[in-house]
């Protein structure tokens, strides 16, 4: 395979980059980087005028459902969503059935994960922190990080015990890797399906309370200051939940975390028809919420922009609210929302953008930060950001169509991937 | 004139001359009430179902009696052996109902939003006989219908509702429809039963019974239920009878004319002492009867809109 992208603008934070040029690429390897760039007849050249090349997007947070749920996504379409959506890399959360908390089953999704789209997409497996997701005995992190597990995580459930937290912690860091914590007290959360406040009051819906999250985070850095270890806040969603994060990274503890692009765009009122494609953990919350989650991603206190891909089939989610389960796909608007909402409105630049979205998630999954330079493999993810596009879920990759933004009209879009030799152009 | 929706979801977003639509034609069909023959050609032809997937005894039974006075045919679908009970889906048991050529359909759930999510699946017109913890539409209807019937009016009316306003749908459409109206809505209760940011809706909130009584024109007070799972909400009945209950005592020592409303069913006793109940200020009974009426109102309005 033999590539040339030309006039394209490479950005990447991780080597202060930002320049306009060529790029060779010979089976998967970046040959030149250069201007002008001369080549013979046997090589595709695609014209990337006025795009830019990034190091590869990776999304740290998605459900696909195999196995166990395969009616909602399997690794095959959830993967395919990856790349429609610019995604060079995923990891895999582990609530599935049964749960990623064995090696078999670690193996087992890696391998099937190889067959798709010839590997484009790289899989990252994150395995149960507590064997079944109970929260009760630690999952056999030494084996399940030899079979490629990547951090590990209860998703879907808190850990909510904290002397099972704190042994995660010890245990975990002997591996160097993080504990994802899905932070949700499920007593203050009770049966609530949205945010508590004045929407779940005019809804009559039973509400959860912003503290809910808060006390987990402020609990579990607590911990953390006590063991030491690697501790990431998934989906985090509150005002109070980024000061929290941003007083723990002053203190000096391993402390990340992400958000969704939900939760800065959406809030709680678009519920105002009981929309079950709103209904998802955590809720949506307030413009205030969103204003404090925008400086967070501004200031650096949050470090990623993960989608917590969660597919529904159309039956499950066209019932009434209570019944609904949560969550909302993501895979394939993150990054026009990110842009439209984050980098056209100018609280990012296109390079924060790039470290949410690259650099940082794979700082904290310690794995190596792409670059892109002679040498390098090329692992690239191609951005129109003046594409201006309508969501249409009918077109989406994945096999599950919940999501709020139908209809969205966005403005910057992820058009293609190149990654493990191969190349991917979304329309 | 005409309703603007083809539904009735909840009050909120309903306005004043709708509302005062129904409480003219109500009158109409309370008139018809004292006739010796109370029956009217209305909405003969019309089918309408009544979903019924909570219990419920005076609810069902007094759309009932609203549909069969108004010549509809009738059909009842409650849930103890039905489909429900083999896993069908809400969405499922609705449509097939439907395909057997429905013109109204009135549904109780459990789930808030119900029976909006009802409107976007069927093509029927859609009645909330109350949604989980959300709304109860006729029942705050017929509440306010009763109040004008008895005031002339109710703007400038001081209302409190008191009791679990968490988990009442009474309360929700009530405070929606009485700020409509134009009245002062408060509401009294232990805190742990006030929901959230409920004083951003315009409503007063408080927690001495006393006061609200003081300040009130009308209270309308609701059951309290103490299941077993709810214990966290407030300590006991027992607490709640002597901190919150509306007695003798209470009302007398207010030395103005205090009106008394109760959605039903009474716990005697406990949210209510019973000589209140059975006291002159206590509308309870007029408020049953203007149910029908106003019920009549509504599916009158609505199934005659085509």
């Amino acid at each position: 395979m033999k590539l040339l992208l030309k006039n394209t603008n490479i950005i990447n934070p991780a080597q202060n980059l930002n320049t306009v040029a060529d790029i060779f690429i010979v089976n998967g390897i970046i040959q030149k980087i250069g201007k002008q760039i001369e080549c013979e007849s046997d090589v595709d050249v695609y014209d990337l005028k006025g795009k830019i090349i990034a190091p590869g997007f990776m999304d740290m947070h998605v459900h696909l459902r195999e196995p166990g749920y395969e009616h909602k996504e399997t690794i095959e379409t959830g993967l395919e969503a990856a790349a429609q959506g610019g995604f060079t890399a995923v990891c895999c959360m582990p609530n599935t059935n049964p749960p990623i908390d064995e090696a078999s089953v670690v193996k087992s999704i890696l391998q099937k994960a190889k067959n798709v789209l010839n590997g484009i997409v790289d899989l990252y497996p994150v395995a149960a922190a507590t064997r079944g997701r109970e929260g009760k005995e630690l999952s056999p992190m030494i084996e399940l990080s030899e079979a490629g597990a990547i951090a590990f995580s209860d998703d879907g459930s808190t850990i909510y015990n904290a002397e099972i937290l704190r042994r995660a912690f010890e245990y975990s860091s002997m591996l160097n890797k993080v504990i994802i914590q899905h932070p949700e007290d499920p007593e203050l959360s009770r049966n609530g399906v949205i945010n508590e406040g004045v929407m779940s009051t005019i809804l009559g819906l039973p509400g959860i309370p912003s503290i809910a999250e808060e006390i987990i985070i402020e609990r579990d850095t607590r911990i953390l200051e006590y063991t030491n270890g690697y501790y990431h806040a998934a989906h985090i969603s509150t005002k109070n939940s980024v000061e929290q994060i941003r007083n723990a990274k002053k203190k000096g503890l391993n402390v990340t975390c992400e958000v969704t692009p939900h939760h800065f765009t959406l809030t709680e009122e678009v519920l105002g028809d009981y929309d079950t494609n709103a209904k998802m953990k955590p809720p949506l919350r307030t413009q205030n919420d969103i204003e404090t989650l925008i400086d967070g991603l501004s200031d650096g206190t949050i470090d990623v922009i993960a989608t917590d891909h969660a597919p529904h089939s159309f039956d499950e989610k066209e019932v009434e609210f209570l019944a609904a389960p949560f969550g909302i796909v993501g895979l394939e608007t993150a990054v026009g929302l990110a842009l439209t909402y984050l980098v056209n409105k100018k609280f990012l630049t296109i390079e924060q953008l790039i470290e949410k979205f690259s650099v940082n998630p794979r700082k904290i999954l310690n794995l190596p930060v792409i670059k892109i330079e002679e040498g390098e493999k090329a692992n690239l993810t191609i951005i129109d950001i003046n594409k201006n596009w309508t969501v249409d879920v009918q077109k989406f990759k994945s096999k599950s169509k919940n999501s709020p933004f139908h209809n969205f009209v966005l403005i910057g879009k992820a058009v293609g991937i190149i990654n493990n030799c191969n190349v991917y152009f979304s329309e | 004139m005409k309703l603007k929706s083809r539904h009735l979801l909840g009050l909120k977003g309903m306005d004043r001359n709708e509302i005062e639509f129904i409480f003219d034609t109500a009158l109409n069909f309370r008139e018809v009430l004292e006739r010796p023959i109370k029956k009217v050609p209305t909405l003969q032809g019309k089918t309408i179902v009544n979903l019924f997937f909570e219990s419920s005894t005076r609810t069902r039974i007094s759309f009932e009696l609203a549909e069969r006075r108004l010549s509809a045919d009738v059909v009842n679908f409650s849930v103890s052996g039905s489909s429900v009970a083999k896993g069908e889906t809400l969405k499922d048991t609705a449509r097939n109902i439907e395909a057997m050529k429905i013109d109204m359909v009135v549904i109780r759930h459990s789930s808030p939003g119900a029976a909006m999510f009802l409107s976007r699946v069927l093509k029927s017109s859609i009645i909330n006989a109350g949604d989980g913890t959300h709304e109860h539409p006729t029942q705050a209807l017929l509440d306010m219908f009763t109040i004008k019937e008895k005031f002339g009016k109710i703007d400038g009316l001081k209302v409190c509702i008191v009791g679990d306003i968490l988990h009442s749908r009474v309360a929700l459409s009530n405070i929606f429809g009485l700020k409509t109206m134009g009245a002062n809505v408060a509401v009294c209760g232990p805190r742990t039963l006030i929901p959230r940011d409920l004083e951003k809706l315009g409503v007063k909130v408080y927690y001495d019974i006393n006061q609200a009584i003081r300040n009130s024109d009308v209270l309308n007070v609701l059951r309290i239920q103490l299941e077993r799972q709810d214990r966290v909400f407030f300590p006991s009945i027992r607490e709640y009878h002597l901190y919150f209950g509306i007695t003798k005592e209470r009302i007398e020592k207010n030395n103005r004319e205090i009106i008394i409303m109760h959605p039903g069913p009474i716990n005697r006793d406990v949210e209510i002492s019973a000589d209140v109940a059975d006291g002159s200020q206590s509308l309870i009974l007029q408020q049953v009867l203007n149910g029908v009426a106003v019920r009549m109102a509504v599916l009158y309005l609505l199934g005659t809109q085509n």
